[in-house]
Order: structure tokens, then sequence, then C-alpha cells
């Protein structure tokens, strides 16, 4: 876990790296230097094109051209992204289903300084309730790259979540293979599971070995693939462990937390406690600072593990 | 323009009315008044101007129509079918659930529908999105669009047309259908966007003002925007809300209700006139 890479940084060099085998364009909203694809920009400049600080149209104009066949890549921060461009993502390229590649940056209170009128806590919420959109939150750089590639591989409009922190690398193994749609079984055990996605899933990780010093066994889980969510793993971890902590940097309301309850209060109820931002709007500070206000650690996820395992029957 | 070829367009005109008629009196809901004001655009445009083959509706180098103005779909309904891509009869269908013919265009359901639009301002920006594919591509196909004058009033029309001026989209010509009302009254009450034609040429198109129902000024402003080079072309058509249907016109209580059956009996008389 030495290396530390924003998948922000991941999202930008994916997309160059890609950019000989397969045929798309780029789009961004003023923000290039920040969402990383200036370094497409920079390499196929006549596959670029800057919308201004105008996201909703840029989503509009992505959709028309996705009409012509071809596959559009189209950044800016998850707040404009999800947020501002709501109603284009869903009307515009949502409802005719076209191919449009949403990268939203700077999601969640990782953003820092920036304070909370751009930190985004509710992307996963609002993208999730769009028929037939899926939604990838990468865990570490190599994921991100991954799924840049999955999503253009994919049929439809894909909103692909990427922060502006630099976290640890976990993925980078020789087995590592990236599937749409499949939670990754990272560490088994039997007491409980940690569920994660993005950046919470290596503290996740970490979570798992302060639970082992007190004699308690913990799955982990990633969820990279918040919609479609893997049901399966969801399913067989609550049957197996009895209780499920989720944990990911969005609003408690409607994201993983949601999405994981929603599938084991149909299949196999068992309690699920969540770690996430409280129904809250962030706040400017450093990334460390925020991460310990709002209860993005691992020793929070710890905790809530015990509070599962206490409402175990 | 010549006789027979006015006859042509005329006809036509009154088909796509009728077939507006029939729709909104059988969905008992509807807008039939903006539908109204576009007919004769509408007719021009996939009679003559249009590089379109109803049998191939997705024939990759067509050029492209979207209907920005999306509650105005009885008229782009009523076109198709009286072009070839479906039956007329369908028309009846509009808006009843099993229907391809939503209450705004779904391009995945309705053939020749290019663009699925209809919540205002996000039309155009797609129409700009297809003209800059087509440049990408060294395309010939140019995509014409229309916007509603009280459409005009979303923040995002002028957010795309700042983009297509910006790269010099001369394959798109974007008519404003300026009929005047809105649902809430006259735009000049309501919220006055008004002047298009200067406001236009501030965002850098090349514009055209015309009468919306005058055949031979729809066919000059249309050959007139495949001539300018390096600027898209907007054309500002005067319309009439309702045009066609006398106790219609002008009337902003015609922009969203359909016709009782007597009304219906009433236009379609005056249209079969």
């Amino acid at each position: 876990m030495a290396d530390k890479i924003a998948t922000r940084e991941s999202y930008g060099a994916a997309l160059v790296e890609l950019a000989d085998k397969y045929d798309f364009l780029v789009m961004d909203a003023d923000l290039a230097e920040a969402t990383k694809t200036v370094k497409f920009k920079k390499a196929h400049p006549e596959r670029f094109f800057d919308c201004g600080i105008a996201e909703g149209n840029m989503m509009s104009v992505a959709a028309g051209i996705a009409t012509t066949g071809k596959t559009v890549f189209a950044s800016t921060f998850a707040m404009f992204a999800a947020g501002r461009a709501f109603e284009q993502v869903r009307n515009s390229i949502g409802y005719p289903h076209l191919n449009v590649k949403i990268g939203a940056t700077h999601a969640g209170i990782t953003v820092g300084e920036d304070g909370a009128t751009h930190q985004c806590n509710e992307d996963f919420g609002l993208m999730r309730t769009i028929p037939g959109m899926t939604i990838v939150n990468p865990s570490d750089a190599v994921e991100a790259k991954a799924a840049v590639e999955a999503a253009i591989n994919t049929n439809g409009p894909f909103y692909l979540r990427f922060g502006r922190y630099a976290v640890p690398v976990i993925n980078d193994n020789p087995e590592y293979h990236f599937e749409l749609g499949k939670g990754v079984l990272l560490a088994d055990g039997t007491d409980v599971t940690l569920v994660a996605t993005g950046i919470m899933v290596a503290m996740a990780l970490e979570a798992k070995e302060l639970l082992a010093q007190e004699g308690i066994s913990a799955r982990v889980i990633n969820i990279h693939t918040i919609k479609p969510i893997d049901a399966e793993i969801i399913e067989k971890a609550a049957k197996e462990t009895g209780a499920i902590v989720t944990a990911e940097e969005h609003n408690i309301i409607g994201g993983l937390g949601s999405a994981v309850a929603e599938v084991v209060g149909e299949c196999a109820p068992v309690p699920v406690v969540r770690v996430g931002v409280r129904d809250s709007y962030g706040h400017s500070g450093t990334v460390p600072a925020l991460l310990e206000a709002y209860g993005l650690t691992p020793a929070s996820i710890a905790e809530a593990a015990k509070k599962a395992l206490a409402l175990k029957k | 323009m010549e006789q027979a070829k006015l006859q042509k367009l005329c006809d036509m005109a009154r088909r796509i009315r009728i077939g507006i008629i029939e729709g909104t009196h059988a969905a008992k809901s509807g807008h039939p008044g903006g539908s109204l004001s576009i007919a004769d655009i509408m007719a021009y445009l996939y009679t003559e101007e249009l590089n379109i083959d109803p049998q191939n509706p997705t024939m990759a180098d067509r050029d492209r129509f979207v209907l920005s103005k999306g509650h105005c779909a009885p008229a782009l309904y009523s076109t198709l079918a009286n072009r070839g891509y479906f039956p007329v009869e369908e028309l009846t269908t509009l808006r009843k659930h099993g229907s391809r013919l939503q209450g705004h265009p779904d391009m995945t359901l309705t053939p020749g529908v290019d663009m699925s639009a209809g919540s205002l301002g996000l039309g155009i920006s797609s129409a700009a999105g297809m003209a800059l594919a087509g440049k990408v591509d060294g395309k010939s196909y140019r995509v014409y669009t229309i916007i509603g004058d009280g459409e005009s009033e979303e923040g995002q029309v002028w957010e795309a047309c700042m983009f297509a001026a910006h790269y010099k989209l001369d394959n798109l010509c974007v008519i404003v259908d300026w009929n005047g009302l809105q649902i809430d009254g006259p735009i000049a009450e309501v919220m006055d966007p008004t002047p298009h034609d200067k406001k236009l040429e501030a965002f850098g198109f090349h514009v055209i003002s015309i009468d919306g129902h005058d055949f031979d000024a729809i066919e000059a402003a249309l050959a007139e925007a495949k001539t300018v080079k390096g600027k898209p072309t907007a054309i500002v058509a005067r319309t009439v809300k309702g045009k066609g249907v006398s106790f219609m016109e002008n009337k902003v209580n015609w922009h969203g209700a359909a016709p009782n059956d007597e009304q219906y009996e009433a236009a379609l008389a005056e249209l079969n006139a």
C-alpha cells in the first residue's frame, strides 16, 4: 500500500491509454486541468471539446453526439454532473439510453478546502434512480482504469465516480480482474461483513485488522459497481455472517448503504449499519481533518461493526 | 415558387394539420396550438429540404431533425406519418398507453424521430451535438431544430447557441417558432425573450427573419442557410399559434388543450374545405 494516487489521475491516464484502441470523444466543462481530461486534450486535441462552464448543455450535446453512434465521455465535478445536470442526464442521456460516459471527479468530502458547495455526497442517490444507468465507484487507480475501459465496452449511460484525493493502491496485483457488476471478496470472515466502496475500501481492510485484534472476524467486500448492485454477494454475506456494515464517502441516504439495505431487506434481513456522511453538508478543511470529522475512518467502520454485532440475534 | 410545388406543400401542410387535430382529439390532451404554428415549416422541411428516406429512418448520412419544442410532437408525428414513416391511422393512438407516439418524442419508439426531446432547452443542445459529430466525421449532413419562442426563456438554449457558434457549426439550422404565446400568456407579458434576431446575432448566428407561413420565404431562408459558412444559422419565423383552425388562432388557451368532438368536427371541416 505504498503508492497513493487519486482516481482522477488514473481516469485521465486511462483515456489517453485507451484512445488508440477505441473510438471515443471527450468533453469537459472548463475543468480539464482538474478532472485530468487535460491529458487527453493534449494527446488528442481533435477529439476533445470544451463546453465551457455549461454542464447541462454539455450533457445534452454529448447525447446528440451519441445518437450518431459515437461514444462520448462528458467530464466535470460530481456536483455539476449529477447535481446541476441531473435533468439533462436523465432526459437527454438516460431516457434514450445513449452511450454517454459521465466522468465525475471531485466526488465526496475529499474535495477538501473548497467546501460544501463542491462536495457532492448525493451523486449515487441521484444517479441510482435513473433507469438503465450504470454506476461505478473505483476503489483505487488500478480499478479506475479498468472501470473506464468497462464503460467503453458497456452499452448505454454510465456514471464513473472519481476522487481528487490520493488514495492507496490496493489492487496492484497480477490476479486483479475487473468484472462489472460483481462485488469483490477481498478478505473472508465469519462474524460480520464490511461492504465498502471507493476510498472506503482501503479503510475497511484496515478496520478488519482492528476488529481482528478484538477477536472479531470480518469479511471485506469491495462494491465498485453501485448499480447494478451485486445482490448475490450481499445476500451470501448476509446469510453467512449475519451482520453488515456499509462504508461510503456519500450521504448515508441514497447510496451504497441504501442499496445494500434494499437487497438485504428483500432477501436476507440482518442488521445493516451505515458508515457515511450522516445527512449533512460538507465543510472546508484538510482531507484528514474532514475524514475524521465525518467519521470516515477505519475506527468508525470497526465501531459500526460492533454495533451491527450487538444487533445480531 | 411553381404553382404545382406550392400546391403540394399546401396539401402536405393541410394533411399535417389534420393529423394534429386527429391526434389531440383522440388523446383528449396535447398541444395543438404550437403544433399548428409549425405545420408549414414542417411540411417544407420534410417534403423539400431534408435528405431522408422513410424506408430507412436511421440512414447514416441522413439530415437530422430535432423537435426541441417537443410538446409539439403531434406536428412531428403527423409529418412523419404523412411522409410514410408509419401509417397515418396510428396518429389517433397519440398519448395512449402502449402507443409508439408518446406525449413528447421518443427516439427509441418512433421511426423517424432522431432525438428524444421535449424538456425545454435540451433538444437544441442535442442538435448542436449532432452537428458537431457531423463535423468530426467529415459528413455533409445538416441538422435542423425547431425551438419555441417561450422555450428560449430557458438558459440552456443560449448555452447551446454559444456552443454552436464557438464550434462554427454551419451545418446547424435553428428555427425559432415565434408565435408569441406561451402557457401563462403572451411571451411579452410572461417573460419577454425578444428580440430573438438581435440576440441570436449577438450570439454569433447568421439570422434570417421570415413569415413562417410563407413557403417562398421558408424556401429562401433554408437555401440561404446552406450558403452560410463558419457560423450556424437561425431562422426567426413569425407564426400564428393555432394557424389554420380559425377558432384556435392566437388563442393562448389552445396551447395545451385538445378539441372536443364539436370543435374537432369544426376544425376538420375548416381544414378540409
